[in-house]
């Protein structure tokens, strides 16, 4: 697929793995250190993953990978996430 | 809420009502049990599964707001799309259709956030099929009797590329309406065709002086486009949330 979305697209994919909603939390880039939060990263919707890039630096934040069987995701690109609660 | 309420199940919707709002769009109600009411500017996923088990989810904004399990859809066709078309031209009255919310928490607007009444004022910029979480928004204003003032500045092709035209064009209290043409203006209509522009944002949405909370959506280039104006014009970019809906 050309072009991108955002953050905003994980809500669903996400909600099979955490409790909360991820698009609210913030978190840091490992690469450039902007904050932001994850609702506002880019997101380049692939068949089978989602590649969440940083606003800031376009580096890689977090891919979600999406098996009929199972969700798997790196998180290499975040030095943290933060929940509000 | 059971475990199969919760956003993250797959629910069964039932289509109740379906209309045409654009030459290429239009929109759905669905009947969703235990969907039980979404926050305005929210979203769900739809999923479709072809006889051999492949599926195609895709994610579409919520125009209703509100308690209950009525869920409003409006969708836009893309021609070589795999889901949109589907939607569209295909999808009857009684058809059921795969859905899970609602979904995402920051993209919305509240008329209350902790029992406290929101009066600031709410800058909406959508383009195309852009307006839908913006309906939702306009809709939860009216229905609280919101004293929030409201602007809605809705940018389409052609006078016939407006999805809810006919609600629009009658705005709840509070609540101005500016349109804008990229392609096809009405007869008489002062502004040429053309896309949004730094002027035309100037000359149409709120100051950034009064730090409204801004809301753009749309096709991701409109999106961009927008929201790096506003920022250009003063608006601080915490105040600006965007929602892309893809393309270029
Ligand atoms: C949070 C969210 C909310 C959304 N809400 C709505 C909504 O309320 N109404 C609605 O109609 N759509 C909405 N969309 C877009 C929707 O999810 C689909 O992307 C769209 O319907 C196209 O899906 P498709 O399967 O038909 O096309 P695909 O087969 O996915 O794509 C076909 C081609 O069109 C391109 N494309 C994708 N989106 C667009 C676009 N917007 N404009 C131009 N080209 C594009 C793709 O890059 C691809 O090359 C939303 C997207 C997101 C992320
Ligand atoms: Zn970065």
């Amino acid at each position: 697929m050309t072009g991108h979305v955002d953050g905003n697209v994980l809500a669903g994919p996400l909600s099979e793995l955490f409790r909360f909603d991820v698009t609210t939390a913030s978190a840091r880039c490992v690469s450039c250190g902007d904050v932001a939060t994850l609702a506002c990263a880019m997101v380049y919707v692939e068949p089978a993953s989602l590649i969440v890039r940083c606003r800031n630096c376009d580096d890689v934040l977090m891919v979600v990978v999406q098996e009929p069987d199972l969700v798997c995701i790196e998180l290499r690109g975040m030095a943290w996430l933060q929940v509000p609660r | 809420m059971t475990d199969t309420d919760k956003p993250s199940v797959w629910k069964v919707g039932v289509v109740a009502e379906t209309r045409t709002e654009t030459a290429s769009g239009r929109s759905i109600v669905l009947d969703v049990p235990g969907w039980g009411g979404n926050i305005a500017g929210q979203h769900a996923d739809v999923r479709l599964t072809a006889p051999d088990g492949y599926t195609a989810v895709r994610s579409y904004s919520v125009a209703s707001a509100g308690s209950g399990d009525r869920v409003q859809l409006a969708v836009d066709r893309l021609p070589t799309g795999e889901v949109s078309p589907y939607l569209v031209d295909d999808l009857i009255v009684g058809d059921q259709l795969e859905i899970r919310g609602p979904l995402g928490g920051w993209f919305v607007w509240r008329p209350e956030i902790d029992g406290i009444e929101q009066t600031g004022p709410v800058q909406l910029i959508g383009g195309g099929s852009g307006i839908v979480p913006l309906v939702a928004m306009i809709r939860s204003h009216a229905a609280s009797d919101s004293t929030a003032p409201f602007k809605l500045l809705y940018s389409v092709r052609t006078p016939d590329d407006a999805f809810f035209r006919s609600e629009l064009a009658e705005p709840s209290r509070g609540l101005d309406v500016t349109w804008a043409y990229t392609r096809r203006a009405p007869d008489g209509w002062a502004r040429p065709a053309g896309r949004l522009t730094r002027a035309d944002l100037e000359a149409r949405t709120f100051p950034a002086n009064l730090s409204p909370a801004v809301f753009v959506c749309g096709p991701t280039g409109f999106v961009e486009t927008v929201a790096n104006s506003l920022v250009e014009l003063g608006h601080d970019p915490a105040r600006i949330k965007t929602e892309r809906f893809g393309g270029q």
